[in-house]
């Protein structure tokens, strides 16, 4: 089952384990500069707010209703990333799309878990994800695109503007399997949960500037995941303006510039683990057209240069410090 | 009529966290900080104060339970920085979140009802009672 709790996806499996609970939100970030230079992870500046489609159904196109799950409001060419917390770190396989393409392996959505390539990341080694894999340990940014451009990865693959927004499924570890390990050890703990995140017909998201992220490679028995039970949830993506007019809400304000961002003295981030392994870029995103080639995103591209870099170092611990 | 609501409510928020003697706010913060702490320095005392923006020595005096817990504001920054749900602990700290007083205000007696009549109901049944994020065709 899913639960929207202060703006936050909660996803708990009570029939594998009471600790099989799985937090994600979308936390608003700098757009980082499009260009060869890889930059360090920015900051979160605070969550998108999320709102249940059903509440707004009359408002909607006929798509959404179909799709069900949330909305949450993006500026044009605003960048997110995906804030992965479990309270017990119980650990959970969460695949995520964009429009419907992976954005782990490239490939079209398809239900399920794969390992060949592997279309999903695992948590808790992942706490994150910014955006498309595109080689090993580097990730192109989640910028918001409206569909129908030609931007969204969707887009540029499919050559169709058909889905949009983002597809989250998780699935748990087995109950059984986390049992077994947290009685023989106190603090290693991991399991999967899938969740679906599916974009609005308005929104999709398009490849941005690059940066360091490593996608982990799962470490676990493919067999360790409960394919069993699944949740999954997408989340549509509209423009800051329909979103005014559908909730009444004012959206976010546009967060800050890369540049002005660094002018003010704050930090970026880096976050690594020696221990795991990191997956190599998906094929299908190599020849991706960045958002800033397009000319109707109008995107400020005013390069930074990251001075003060802080490290996150431990995975476990490393959640909730990219603020400053 | 909300003070009747909020002592039902605390007593739900509050059944899946042990009891603490007199302090059950001060003892559950500095409990998982030093769980934290073990595993990362930068869950010492003096960083977390200063993450939280309050000074140390009070940080210190509220787990100690020598001071009343923080205002509903720091103790949401705490439960983010320690990474926990704020609802539990704003519980054990006597509040209610403002954005559930809002809701309780809306229609104090309905939910005054709900709340009692979900008080004896186990965890598994509360949750039968969730609005969940309704899947769609996709």
């Amino acid at each position: 089952m899913i639960e929207l709790r202060r703006d936050a996806l909660e996803f708990r499996f009570p029939e594998v384990h009471a600790d099989a609970i799985l937090r994600i939100d979308f936390q608003r970030t700098l757009r980082i500069p499009d260009g060869d230079r890889e930059y360090p992870l920015p900051p979160g500046l605070g969550r998108f707010p999320l709102r249940h489609v059903d509440d707004f159904a009359a408002r909607l196109p006929e798509k959404w209703r179909e799709h069900g799950g949330v909305m949450m409001p993006m500026f044009q060419s605003e960048a997110l990333w995906l804030n992965f917390s479990s309270p017990e770190d119980y650990p959970f396989a969460v695949k995520i799309a964009a429009g419907k393409i992976n954005a782990v392996s490239g490939e079209s959505w398809r239900e399920g878990l794969h390992r060949d390539p592997q279309d999903y990341c695992t948590v808790p080694d992942q706490p994150w994800l910014d955006g498309f894999c595109v080689e090993e340990g580097v990730v192109r940014q989640f910028v918001a695109a409206p569909l129908g451009k030609g931007a969204s990865v969707e887009e540029q693959i499919t050559g169709a503007a058909e889905h949009g927004g983002l597809q989250i499924l998780v699935h748990p570890l087995k109950g059984s399997i986390w049992e077994k390990e947290r009685s023989e050890t106190l603090h290693e703990c991991f399991s999967i949960k899938s969740c679906d995140l599916a974009c609005s017909p308005q929104m999709g998201l398009a490849p941005g500037g690059r940066m360091r992220q490593e996608i982990y490679k799962d470490r676990r028995d493919f067999a360790d995941w409960d394919q069993r039970v699944r949740a999954r949830c997408f989340v549509h993506l509209a423009d800051s303006q329909t979103w005014r007019g559908v909730t009444g809400e004012l959206p976010p304000l546009p967060p800050p510039t890369s540049a002005q961002y660094e002018a003010a003295g704050l930090p970026w981030f880096d976050h690594f683990d020696a221990e795991l392994e990191a997956l190599g870029g998906a094929q299908a995103f190599a020849d991706l057209k960045s958002a800033s080639k397009f000319d109707d995103l109008l995107l400020d591209n005013e390069k930074a240069e990251p001075s003060h870099v802080v490290s996150t170092k431990d995975r476990r611990t490393g959640r909730g410090v990219r603020e400053f | 009529m909300l003070d009747v609501v909020w002592s039902v409510y605390y007593n739900i928020h509050t059944m899946s966290i042990k009891r603490r003697n007199r302090n059950p706010f001060g003892a559950t913060i500095r409990e998982i900080r030093e769980r934290r702490f073990a595993q990362d320095r930068a869950f010492s005392l003096r960083q977390l104060a200063r993450r939280i923006g309050v000074e140390p020595s009070y940080l210190s005096k509220v787990e100690r339970g020598e001071t009343p817990p923080p205002s509903e504001a720091k103790i949401v920054l705490l439960a983010q920085e320690l990474g926990e749900d704020p609802d539990p602990l704003l519980a054990l700290a006597g509040k209610v979140s403002s954005d559930l007083q809002d809701v309780i205000r809306r229609r104090p007696e309905l939910f005054a009802q709900l709340i009692r009549e979900l008080k004896d109901m186990p965890d598994h049944a509360v949750l039968r009672l969730v609005r969940e994020v309704r899947d769609g065709d996709w």
